[in-house]
């Protein structure tokens, strides 16, 4: 982390959206997180989103689980209500708080670790329930804060820093996601900009449960040869890893590549990990296509990027619910408390 | 030798058994009597004693007639209705000497029922319900109704009253309607032309119930909701606590929904487990919706690590406990007071959580309006802890009161205006000195915002790991907890002076309350103290010094309750002594009065 806290000036130079806003007053805290951390590019990405958005900032809400991923929600749109909530369950703090107010903007921001081990219950049936929210998985394939663990998300055959071999199928949250039913469905890598503020903007908007995997690699712990999410060979021949316990300052790699380009992110081996974006042919409105498109491209060490399937019909959760238009949490009182003469006539049926 | 004597006349004093089989049909029998018994304006109790199965084991209900408006369960059984076959055995031991067992004579028992000092009604319901019904389901439910009529028969029910009763059941079911009374009136006429009716054990007319009803403290806890004005209520399904969002559901539906649009004024979640039910309840009440979630123990336990976070992160929760016996599955349809030190500590580190302990459906109803004023007062969770006996069983309870002027204490929430004042707003600072701080919700104003993280924070909502600033907000926290004794409900005395004295709490006050008669009848002073919630206010301190000799009275085998007090009061933990009752079933007064007189006969200092 750097420890040089950004001066709070506005500039009078930067350009302003439809509220006069400018792209600095949808930041945040500052990042704690390593310096070239994927995570920090993903909340330059929601920034930008919001600010394009022209966003009111009070009407975004932020909920993340417990990781490093989790901590970003600190770091854009101060000016926002933040919910940092315990681990592995953020969708069904967000899943309240959308119950009591249906007109909030909500964002999740959860990890590999927080929504595919400790919360994959509750990733699955966030899905289901299809509230309106745009959840981002910021998914490096390893448990950064306690030192590299291998997670669900880590490939067969991806070495940890320390030299093991994962053996265990990934559990992939894009094909979870389609299967479970989610009416948005993206997957985007940390350093293409580009590609990734599009999909957050549009999944802002899609109405319903909107995934964007975001594979974000772990500069410190999931950054080395033999990894499968890991951005080291985005430029051909990086440095080697750092020692342990030390975090060398990185530079963030960017990546821009035009549509159908194939883009060498891991390489190990032998074994290539390919990002790649959707031909032009493709179609994201067959969800059965393209789960199976999703896996095939797996099998060859490629993974999917870009918007794979949306479906902006399907009912959300507050139109299953037939929940009032207003805001719960606005009712006024008495709406809510049917009296006193109600209360006597409900008990007749008490003798 | 068994005592072979008739027993003297029992008007209005005596505890029927029904022995049946989950799932027969049999409950709305034994409903039927329970209520014309009430509107015959006698006091009585019904107990549901089953099994935790859709179908097939045994299951009993008891009835006990009270002239004396006693709640608690009756002290023996006068008659058992014993139309179990595999529990027949059982059954008739459970008689006291002296009293009835009514079965169905279809089939030859007499093996099986041997019992010199009870006397053995034989009705053939299955042959009678064969001769005048069609359709196996149609003769099996029949049976039910029929003894009833049988029992109406017996301790001189008013068949009007059960006609009336049935009327109002099935008013949209007319040939449901005739069949019942029918089979009523069958059972009636046959044990009138076969028996001396009614039997010494009868029911006269009293005008005891005038303004009360029969309620479960579930359903009455739901209404607390609806009245409180909850908005969103998540849960996953689990005995006891189910039909409590099922009563909530059927009144949202009749007084929450917009009858042109069809548009609810509420969110009801079934969750996918109780992790999940508790994080949405925390989830809507940090976005200022009034929400609560029904559980038993095994919930209680996988919400440990959210409620951790509200209490930490101030956020409010309100939890209806409705026990179960425990430890792990336990029997999950009986009933027990086993929850006390788990939720009071839920969560790991320094936590400390508001209790309430209602006594009866009446408390749940205006309990569950209090968890919520008292959630939103003191920012943090906030536990009802029920039980089976109080939440699933029908009890005689005043008619519940609802005051219009009343409106929902918000407590320190920010409004738009009041933000819109301010230069900076910062979550947790303590101006007022009550450890209480402000707070805000989302979508109003960007400068209200702030990060709710069960991290170390420090009082302007900021992570901290200096060690001044996380205990500041800790010692804040406490300083809350010691507000919050001040205004939840207080404990309720009875008597004062004595050397004697009795604490309690929640479902044991039925029975205590006849014990202590009993033993004050019989010369013994004694007090009474029920604690209605915790943490405890100084009244019970008071009461804890003031009585030498202290008896806990209390539903578990760990003296849970007991060790709270030594925990949270500067009691001296050798005054209190533990009378437990830990079985399952709904205590009575028996447990209460043997256990004092124990101690007493054993020479305790007092």
């Amino acid at each position: 982390m750097s420890f040089m806290p950004k001066p709070k000036v506005a500039n009078p130079g930067l350009p302003v959206n439809a509220l006069g806003l400018n792209r600095r007053d949808y930041e945040g805290g500052m990042s704690t997180l390593c310096a070239g951390c994927g995570h920090d590019s993903v909340t330059a990405a929601i920034v930008q989103a919001c600010y394009e958005l022209a966003l009111p900032p009070q009407s975004v809400a932020k909920f993340s689980g417990i990781g490093c991923s989790s901590k970003t929600t600190a770091y854009f749109v101060a000016g926002a209500h933040g919910f940092n909530a315990v681990h592995g369950r953020m969708p069904s703090i967000a899943a309240g708080a959308h119950a009591a107010n249906r007109h909030l903007h909500c964002i999740g921001v959860s990890g590999d670790g927080d929504s595919l081990s400790i919360g994959l219950g509750q990733f699955a049936h966030a899905i289901r329930r299809n509230p309106d929210m745009l959840y981002l998985i910021e998914n490096n394939g390893v448990y950064g804060l306690t030192k590299g663990q291998f997670s669900a998300s880590a490939d067969v055959g991806s070495r940890s820093r320390k030299g093991d071999v994962n053996e265990q199928r990934p559990i992939d949250p894009v094909l979870l996601a389609l299967a479970l039913g989610a009416p948005f469905v993206a997957r985007s890598f940390s350093g293409d900009k580009e590609q990734l503020v599009p999909l957050i903007k549009a999944g802002l908007a899609c109405g319903g449960f909107a995934l964007i995997d975001v594979l974000s690699p772990c500069v410190t712990f999931n950054d080395h040869e033999g990894s499968t999410k890991s951005y080291a060979y985005v430029r051909e021949h990086r440095e080697a890893p750092v020692a342990v316990d030390y975090v060398a300052p990185r530079r963030e790699i960017e990546v821009r590549y035009a549509p159908g380009e194939v883009l060498p992110v891991t390489l190990h081996d032998g074994s290539n990990v390919l990002l790649r974006k959707l031909d032009p042919d493709y179609d994201p409105t067959d969800r059965a296509r393209a789960a199976a498109f999703v896996q095939e491209r797996a099998l060859a060490n490629e993974y999917v990027t870009g918007l794979i399937y949306m479906e902006p019909e399907r009912r959300d959760f507050h139109t299953r619910h037939r929940t009032a238009e207003e805001a719960l949490n606005a009712l006024p009182f008495e709406r809510l408390c049917p009296g006193a003469g109600r209360l006597a006539e409900i008990q007749r049926g008490f003798r | 030798m068994p005592e072979r004597t008739a027993a003297p006349a029992r008007v209005n004093d005596f505890t029927v058994r029904f022995a049946t089989v989950n799932g027969s049909g049999s409950a709305s029998a034994n409903t039927l009597i329970l209520k014309a018994i009430f509107r015959m304006g006698v006091p009585v109790v019904g107990k549901n004693f089953f099994p935790s199965n859709i179908q097939g084991l045994p299951a009993w209900y008891e009835i006990r007639v009270t002239r004396e408006g006693w709640r608690a369960r009756g002290p023996r059984i006068d008659l058992v209705v014993a139309m179990n076959a595999e529990t027949y055995v059982r059954d008739l031991a459970d008689v006291a000497p002296g009293g009835w067992l009514v079965h169905d004579s279809t089939w030859p028992r007499s093996v099986l029922l041997m019992r010199d000092d009870v006397r053995i009604l034989g009705v053939p319901l299955a042959a009678l319900c064969n001769e005048h019904f069609q359709g196996a389901r149609t003769r099996t439910l029949m049976k039910n109704v029929m003894y009833a009529g049988v029992l109406a028969a017996l301790i001189d029910l008013d068949l009007e009253v059960i006609r009336g009763l049935l009327g109002e059941s099935f008013a949209k079911k007319p040939r449901l309607l005739e069949a019942n009374v029918k089979a009523v009136e069958i059972g009636y006429q046959w044990a009138r032309e076969h028996f001396d009716c009614p039997l010494p054990l009868r029911v006269e007319r009293m005008d005891a119930n005038a303004g009360g009803i029969l309620i479960d403290g579930n359903t009455a806890a739901a209404l607390g909701c609806l009245y409180a004005g909850a908005t969103v209520g998540a849960w996953y399904p689990i005995t006891p606590s189910t039909s409590l969002m099922d009563a909530f559901r059927g009144l949202c539906a009749r007084h929450r929904v917009d009858p042109v649009t069809g548009r609810r004024d509420y969110v009801i979640l079934q969750a996918e487990d109780e992790l999940a039910a508790i994080g949405i309840v925390i989830g809507a009440a940090w976005n200022g919706a009034r929400a609560f979630t029904p559980t038993s123990g095994p919930g209680i336990s996988l919400m440990q690590e959210f409620l951790g976070l509200a209490y930490y992160a101030e956020v409010p929760a309100v939890i209806f406990d409705v026990q179960r016996v425990g430890p792990s599955t336990g029997m999950p349809t009986r009933t027990q007071q086993c929850d006390l030190l788990a939720c009071a500590y839920a969560s790991h580190g320094d936590t400390r959580h508001v209790l309430l302990f209602p006594d009866s459906p009446g408390e749940c109803f205006e309990m569950a309006v209090q968890a919520f004023d008292l959630a939103e007062r003191l920012q943090t969770p906030v536990f009802v802890l029920s039980d089976i006996d109080i939440g699933m069983n029908d009890w005689m309870t005043p008619e519940l009161r609802w005051d219009d002027g009343y409106r929902p204490d918000r407590g320190k929430l920010l409004s738009a205006e009041q933000i819109a004042g301010l230069t900076k707003f910062q979550r947790y600072l303590d101006p007022d000195g009550d450890g209480i701080p402000y707070r805000t919700l989302p979508g109003v104003s960007p400068k209200a915002a702030y990060f709710t993280r069960g991290s170390g924070h420090n009082r302007f909502g900021a992570y901290t790991e200096d060690s001044a600033e996380y205990q500041d907000v800790m010692d804040r926290l406490a300083r809350k907890f010691r507000t919050a004794a001040a205004l939840v409900p207080p404990a309720l005395a009875d008597g004062h002076g004595a050397r004697l004295g009795i604490v309690s709490l929640g479902s044991c006050d039925a029975p205590v309350r006849e014990a202590l008669a009993e033993l004050r009848a019989g010369g013994t002073a004694i007090d009474y103290l029920r604690v209605r919630a915790f943490p405890f206010g100084a009244e019970v301190e008071e009461f804890l010094a003031a009585h030498p000799a202290l008896f806990v009275v209390e539903q578990n085998r760990d003296a849970q309750l007991r060790a709270l007090l030594t925990l949270e009061t500067a009691v001296d933990k050798r005054r209190l002594r533990s009378i437990l009752h830990y079985d399952g079933l709904p205590m009575s007064a028996r447990c209460v009065v043997d256990g004092i007189r124990a101690v007493l006969a054993e020479g305790v200092r007092t």
